[in-house]
């Protein structure tokens, strides 16, 4: 079989699994986008308590393994009456091993906006939660894009391991043409392709875009 | 589902063992990876362009795509060109290659954070090329390097559990099968998380200390 008539016959799979790949993506960065700014702004409190859960959530989800973490949402959270379906499991746990590392770019980018724009946030009298909306995150976000697109990319190549808990993404796709084919070279190959054009023509632009949005914004404020 | 203690000391042999297994799949990676790296590097700084250029796209390319995919890629693809590679040789194999892109970036990001000051003091005071690096620029470059060389020891670590998907008999594997064997899998894959934590945490802990130490005994203040 040339190559030309494998992907004729099974790039059709293969593109439907990259589907759910991607689909997989915007779930998964959406949550843990949303972890990342929750738990990077509680790890700011003054408060021993607050500070110290968002502490145990990162170090927890930074410390053991994605593959560990999601093996446990969706095999052993059932035993707690907890059933998640294959896509709702992986995307979560995706989401949360990811908002953990993201927890800690937002707090680094909020800690750099300088100091005396908090002071003078202070000197007008300014409410914390106008503080931060209005004052302290514009200026923030265009220091954490770079890191946090970094971030991305890598969150795209752990969507793979969704794979393992049966959710029918490219990895999975692949190992079964793998397994009913046995042309590991084309169906690997292929993958790894699809994996690197999605990386480096699809996510980058767009996240070289919104850093570029970002930082005009910035220059017009 | 009850947590069962009995049975969770009945499998702690198992799974000591097999952590073990994953200690020694990291430190082989690493040392792997730690080589493959300063390749990586010399072979874009070498006279020839193209040579520089392919390299360069290799390096961007594997660092794209998922490692997951690379150790299947590796596992199955060898056997069809008449290699047999057993998992452990292909595992160590795909994380050398793997974490050793990433860490020719570290050793990159080390080298250029030495100032080129430092390279015209060299020239200047007629020290030699081996001398140079030796005793100037990789002192400077090593303090600037080690955060980054941590990172990736404690992340080969936390990647090993793949290594489970082509058979490798490390933590991950031995709680599947136990798992199987006694279809109870509360227990196993709860202590492959606390056993993930209790090396981690303070590996982390103990590399930022190693950087301070040597970056103190560099004589250079943090």
């Amino acid at each position: 079989m040339s190559y030309f008539e494998f992907l004729a016959e099974y790039f059709p799979k293969l593109a439907g699994g990259a589907w759910v790949t991607v689909l997989q993506l915007i779930c998964s960065a959406l949550l843990a986008a949303a972890l990342s700014v929750f738990f990077g702004i509680l790890r700011l409190s003054r408060s021993r308590v607050v500070n110290g859960i968002a502490l145990v959530y990162i170090e927890f989800f930074r410390g053991t393994s994605l593959l560990v973490q999601l093996f446990w949402i969706y095999y052993v959270l059932p035993l707690f009456g907890f059933t998640l379906s294959s896509f709702e499991a992986g995307f979560v746990a995706l989401g949360l091993n990811f908002g953990a590392y993201g927890a800690e770019i937002v707090r680094g980018a909020i800690q750099s906006v300088p100091k005396a724009q908090w002071e003078a946030t202070i000197a007008l009298n300014m409410s914390p939660a106008l503080r931060m909306r209005r004052i302290i995150l514009p200026q923030a976000f265009p220091i954490l894009i770079p890191p946090a697109a970094n971030l991305t990319v890598e969150l795209l190549k752990a969507t793979a391991l969704v794979a393992f808990i049966t959710v029918l993404d490219l990895m999975f796709v692949a190992k079964q043409i793998n397994a009913t084919t046995w042309l590991s070279v084309q169906t690997f190959g292929t993958a790894l392709i699809i994996y690197y054009v999605l990386a480096r023509f699809a996510l980058t632009p767009f996240l070289r875009w919104l850093e570029f949005l970002a930082a005009r914004k910035m220059g017009r404020a | 589902m009850e947590w069962r203690w009995d049975f969770t000391f009945e499998i702690l042999p198992r799974m000591l063992w097999a952590t073990g297994n994953t200690l020694l799949a990291a430190a082989v990676g690493y040392l792997i990876a730690v080589v493959m790296g300063l390749v990586f590097l010399l072979a874009q700084r070498t006279k020839f362009a193209a040579v520089n250029l392919v390299t360069r796209e290799i390096v961007e390319f594997i660092r794209s795509t998922p490692l997951i995919v690379q150790l299947f890629f590796v596992y199955f693809v060898a056997p069809q060109f008449g290699i047999v590679l057993s998992a452990w040789t292909a595992a160590m194999l795909t994380i050398g290659l793997h974490f050793g892109t990433y860490l020719s970036e570290v050793y990159r990001g080390g080298l250029e954070a030495v100032p080129r000051g430092q390279w015209e003091a060299c020239r200047a005071l007629n020290i030699g090329p081996a001398r140079a690096w030796s005793r100037i620029i990789l002192p400077q470059a090593l303090p600037a390097s080690l955060p980054g060389m941590g990172n990736y020891l404690v992340g080969i670590f936390k990647d090993t559990p793949m290594l489970s998907t082509i058979g490798v008999v490390e933590l991950m594997h031995t709680a599947n099968a136990l798992g199987a064997e006694t279809y109870r899998y509360l227990e196993p894959y709860t202590m492959v998380g606390f056993i993930f934590l209790i090396i981690s945490l303070p590996t982390a802990a103990a590399l930022r200390k190693l950087e301070a130490f040597v970056a103190r005994s560099m004589g250079i203040q943090k």
